[in-house]
């Protein structure tokens, strides 16, 4: 290598109760192998169960603090102090979570600083950066913990059991909310054996929790589809409506689990103290919202409370954190995943491109001028799928929408194309003999009736579909039949080479068509 | 009843069979049951006419038309007997060839028809003697047109001639200017009758129908078989205006709008419109991206292969045009049985446009033995990429390229693609590290959690079947 590599510093956490870890001795190899020389700070994985000598072993150097925080790249899990800001030097770059939209005032501390920084929670949701994702990946264990301590609270079997001792109901879970973490909740939940409902405002959801074997509740008032893939406010209407849904679900369910979040703004309130207040005693919610002031009124963040009719609301702030060495392992892989994209040429440089949506959107600061907010990435394709049509897929997400062709044409020209072929056909048949209009009826007709026919044909069969029409459009051995009787020699001949030919089509095609279809069968 | 109503009545019946048989294709369930339908329809449609022909005819005239059909049915059996699943492609469009030529033929015969004087459907005259003619010259036009497109599909699909597009200049401009010479041809021939327009007329078409095919490269063969399904029904219509039989008409616009469906489902598939499949290739105009640098690629081997997939929970395979180059279905199919028995659940990724016909894919596996349950097409399959183990592109190139998804300058960007990028793994067959049919560098080969499987895809299918 004609340069020295760049140093990673992995750093301890310095916020109380943090048990989480940048870099794990699984990442640190993938890191080295980018061209990086990775320094541990000496006990940074004490709490995630890593220890200096894994580190070590895996191709680290472990180091003091002052050198860690050192480094020309420090890699961090929570958002640094201002003392920890000021231990970086000039020029060093900067990985953790930020929270920018929430911290104004840590984005201005950092830019009056020469450094670049990246905000690991500010990866925008295109498909391709899902691998750099730690929301959706601290959300999944968040999700998967809430369901384990509402289990640990909850003084019953979750799954349903005929034993020696009498039949056990099995418990019911209401999760409120179905994103990454609420989805990770569905799951647990059900594989505990529970009988879980899922309800969330947006209905492309309906579909994800179903495939979780839990039921979605539909609230049934039309919300929006979501264009960047996080949920939005929703209408009062709405609200009106769930509230009413809330209160039935309370007096039913043993567990719920809410995780309903909107991106800079204070938690949703979902279930009023009335609501907890019908609970069964030995109830337990969990309220995975309670640091962004809570979904449920009562929740007090970071304990768990018992309420007067002996529902246990549990706040915990820190439920990724409870699970120390797996959300280390998949924060320092989002981190690895970061480092490949800013590592195009493996050789332990690390290079920022700003054309690069995902780059450009996680920056908060570049060289101590503050890139935040960044521009906007649509993620979704925009619903423009014509209502009714066979066609009108589901919307998807995607990446950044693609440029370049025209969308469908919209309604307007569908309606004057319409109304072209509308006027032509007009004085087609009004100039026409009275023979020939019959036939134009039955032309037309026939068309419409083969386009509604052929539209419902299984893509699968589209071969056959096609040997069959090729067979049946032999038919015009109809007309050559006719005409073989007709004229003299020349007709003669001429009709003998057309049935002839039409012949083959009619036969081969059918005969090759019932071959197919014969091949096709069912498992 | 007279002997000329009940073959009305017969027609009747045979149109609606004809509908029934195609609304039964819609489903595998009933599929079975369209067919024996549409030869029901058949059946009746063809014994009226020939109680008709016999009535109002000499023998001579009725041993003609046995001797006739007899020949085709054979040839038609045979044909349909012996091709291979592969050859699909190439016998549908010769077929469709046979249908122009007949409405050629046809066209011809009632031209000569009334200007001989002889028959009963000579007995046309004033006004209607001019839509008469009209409609032979719209007969002749679009029989030829499809007579020679069909026959370059068809040697093109075959490999008997380059299945590179052929790039004449100024090609928009010749297509357009021989549609402006089959109107004024018509005119005239309305107009004054004669043997040279005719003969004029059909030469236009069938150079227009040569070009026009000729034209378009091998990867837009589906919208071109499809588009060829569908001129073939729309000649037969076009016969029936001529002969003034009900039976004709319904049945070609019944095909003529088939083939048209599937040709717009095609050009969906494909984010191109029909009007741009039609005036020329992709990778000509868009030109490559420039040399972009995708970084390494990396390979694998059929045993690390074999390993890989003992592993792996869930295994989706994505076959394109390559599979069926290489013969490779018998393999693949006896891959996905065993991995099956190991409780290894193994499902097919199908891009509308894989292969060469629309459907073919399905077809393909069908002969093999793959239940049709577990082949999935696109929208089906899509989402489900993300909890993937391993997937398998098996000869399959521009429909699994994430470059449409992600780069708005690619050539391709905006055609719906199989997201294989988003699976855990994936295996790409390929014989070499060529593009496929847009010109488009796939950046899929360079992914992190892409390796490439090199060489004959029948090969190493069974190779790591052999390995399992």
């Amino acid at each position: 290598m004609s340069h020295s590599a760049q140093r990673l510093g992995v750093v301890a956490e310095s916020t109380p109760g943090e048990t989480r870890v940048a870099a794990t001795p699984a990442t640190v190899p993938q890191l080295v192998s980018l061209g990086y020389e990775v320094i541990v700070e000496s006990g940074a994985g004490r709490r995630s169960g890593f220890t200096d000598d894994a580190y070590a072993t895996a191709g680290a150097r472990i180091a003091g603090r002052e050198e860690t925080w050192d480094a020309d790249v420090v890699l961090k899990v929570n958002a640094p102090s201002a003392d920890e800001i000021a231990a970086l030097h000039d020029g060093s770059t900067l990985v953790s979570l930020i929270g920018p939209a929430a911290d104004a005032d840590l984005v201005d501390a950092l830019a009056r600083r020469p450094i670049t920084v990246l905000a690991m929670d500010a990866v925008p949701r295109v498909s391709r950066a899902q691998s750099l994702d730690v929301l959706s990946s601290m959300a999944n264990i968040a999700g998967y913990r809430a369901v384990i301590e509402a289990a640990h609270a909850f003084g019953r079997f979750f799954t349903g059991q005929v034993t020696a001792a009498g039949k056990v109901p099995p418990a019911k879970v209401l999760v409120a909310g179905a994103g990454v973490a609420g989805l990770a909740a569905v799951a647990t939940a059900t594989s505990l054996g529970a009988v879980v409902r899922a309800t969330d405002p947006r209905p492309e959801v309906a579909e994800q929790v179903r495939s979780l074997g839990a039921e979605f509740l539909d609230v049934g008032v039309a919300q929006a589809a979501s264009t960047d893939g996080y949920a939005r406010e929703t209408s009062r209407d709405y609200d009106r409506r769930a509230a009413e849904m809330y209160a039935e679900q309370a007096a039913d369910v043993d567990i719920v689990v809410t995780t309903a979040l909107i991106p800079g703004r204070p938690a949703p309130r979902l279930l009023t103290a009335g609501h907890v207040a019908r609970m069964r005693p030995g109830s337990v919610i969990v309220d995975m919202a309670a640091a962004q002031g809570g979904n449920v009124e009562g929740t007090r963040p970071g304990e768990a409370v018992v309420t007067e009719n002996g529902v246990t609301i549990i706040g915990y702030t820190d439920l990724a954190g409870r699970l120390p060495a797996q959300a280390s392992q998949l924060y320092g892989t989002n981190v690895v995943n970061l480092m490949k994209l800013l590592t195009p040429g493996e050789d332990g440089r690390l290079v920022l491109d700003f054309d690069d949506v995902v780059q450009r959107a996680m920056t908060v600061v570049r060289d101590g001028e503050k890139t935040w907010p960044p521009p906007p990435v649509p993620v979704s394709a925009a619903p423009t799928a014509p209502a009714g049509s066979a066609a009108s897929a589901p919307v998807r997400e995607t990446a950044a929408a693609p440029a370049g062709r025209p969308p469908s044409p919209p309604g307007r020209r569908r309606h004057l194309v319409t109304a072209a072929v509308a006027v032509a056909l007009f004085l087609l048949t009004a100039f026409s003999p009275n023979a020939l209009i019959e036939h134009v009826t039955v032309f037309v007709l026939s068309i419409v009736i083969g386009y509604y026919v052929i539209g419902n044909v299984h893509h699968a069969l589209h071969t056959p579909l096609m040997s069959i029409t090729n067979a049946i459009s032999g038919i015009i051995v109809v007309g050559a039949l006719l005409q073989i009787g007709q004229g003299g020699a020349v007709v003669a001949v001429l009709s003998f080479v057309a049935i002839l030919l039409a012949s083959i089509n009619i036969v081969g095609g059918f005969a090759v068509t019932r071959r197919m279809l014969g091949m096709f069968t069912r498992s | 009843m007279t002997l000329s109503t009940a073959a009305q009545a017969a027609y009747i019946v045979a149109a609606l069979l004809f509908i029934l048989s195609l609304a039964g294709l819609s489903k595998h369930e009933t599929a079975r049951s369209g067919v024996v339908l549409g030869i029901s329809g058949m059946v009746i449609a063809l014994a009226a006419t020939v109680v008709l022909t016999a009535d109002g005819s000499g023998t001579l005239a009725v041993v003609l038309l046995l001797v006739a059909m007899a020949i085709g049915a054979a040839v038609g059996l045979w044909r349909a007997r012996i091709v291979e699943m592969t050859a699909m492609p190439e016998l549908i469009a010769i077929l469709h060839s046979f249908v122009g030529l007949a409405a050629v033929l046809v066209g011809w015969n009632g031209f000569l028809e009334v200007e001989n004087g002889g028959g009963a459907q000579a007995e046309v005259s004033g006004s209607l003697l001019g839509v008469h003619h009209a409609e032979v010259s719209i007969g002749v036009f679009i029989g030829a047109l499809t007579f020679t497109g069909s026959i370059v599909a068809f040697l093109k699909l075959s490999a008997r001639i380059d299945s590179r597009p052929m790039m004449l200049p100024g090609k928009n401009s010749l297509n357009l200017g021989a549609l402006a010479a089959f109107a004024v041809l018509t005119v005239l021939f309305v107009v004054s009758p004669n043997l040279g327009l005719l003969v004029a007329l059909t030469a236009v078409a069938l150079l227009l129908g040569w070009h026009l095919v000729a034209s378009i490269g091998g990867g837009d063969m589906p919208v071109v078989v499809s588009m060829l399904n569908s001129y073939s029904g729309w000649a037969a219509a076009a016969s029936g205006f001529l002969l003034d039989n009900n039976l004709l008409i319904v049945t070609g616009a019944l095909v003529g709008s088939s083939g048209a469906y599937l040709s717009y489902v095609m050009c969906q598939a494909m984010n191109r419109s029909f009007i741009s499949v039609i005036a020329g290739g992709f990778g000509i105009e868009a030109g490559p991206g420039g040399d972009h640098d995708y970084g390494e690629h990396r390979e694998i081997t059929a045993v690390e292969t074999a390993d890989l997939l003992t592993e792996a929970k869930s295994v989706v395979i994505t076959p394109g045009y390559g599979m069926a180059v290489a013969q490779a279905q018998y393999p693949v199919a006896e891959l996905t049985r065993r991995l099956r028995e190991r409780g290894v659940e193994v499902r097919f990724g199908i891009h509308p446009v894989a292969g060469r016909l629309p459907g073919h894919m399905n077809v393909l596996l069908a002969e093999a033995k793959v239940p049709y349950d577990i082949v999935l097409e696109m929208d089906e399959i899509n989402d489900d990429f993300a909890t993937t183990s391993v997937v398998l592109v098996i000869g399959a190139n521009d429909t699994v390229n994430p470059g449409a998804v992600e780069d708005p300058g690619s050539p391709i960007a905006g055609m719906p693609v199989l997201r294989v990028w988003e699976a855990e793994n994936v295996i790409v067959f390929k014989r070499s590290m060529a593009t496929g049919y847009a010109g488009v560098q796939n950046p899929l080969f360079f992914r992190d959690n892409s390796r490439m499987l090199f060489g004959d895809a029948r090969q190493r299918v069974e190779e790591i079947v052999a390995a399992l």
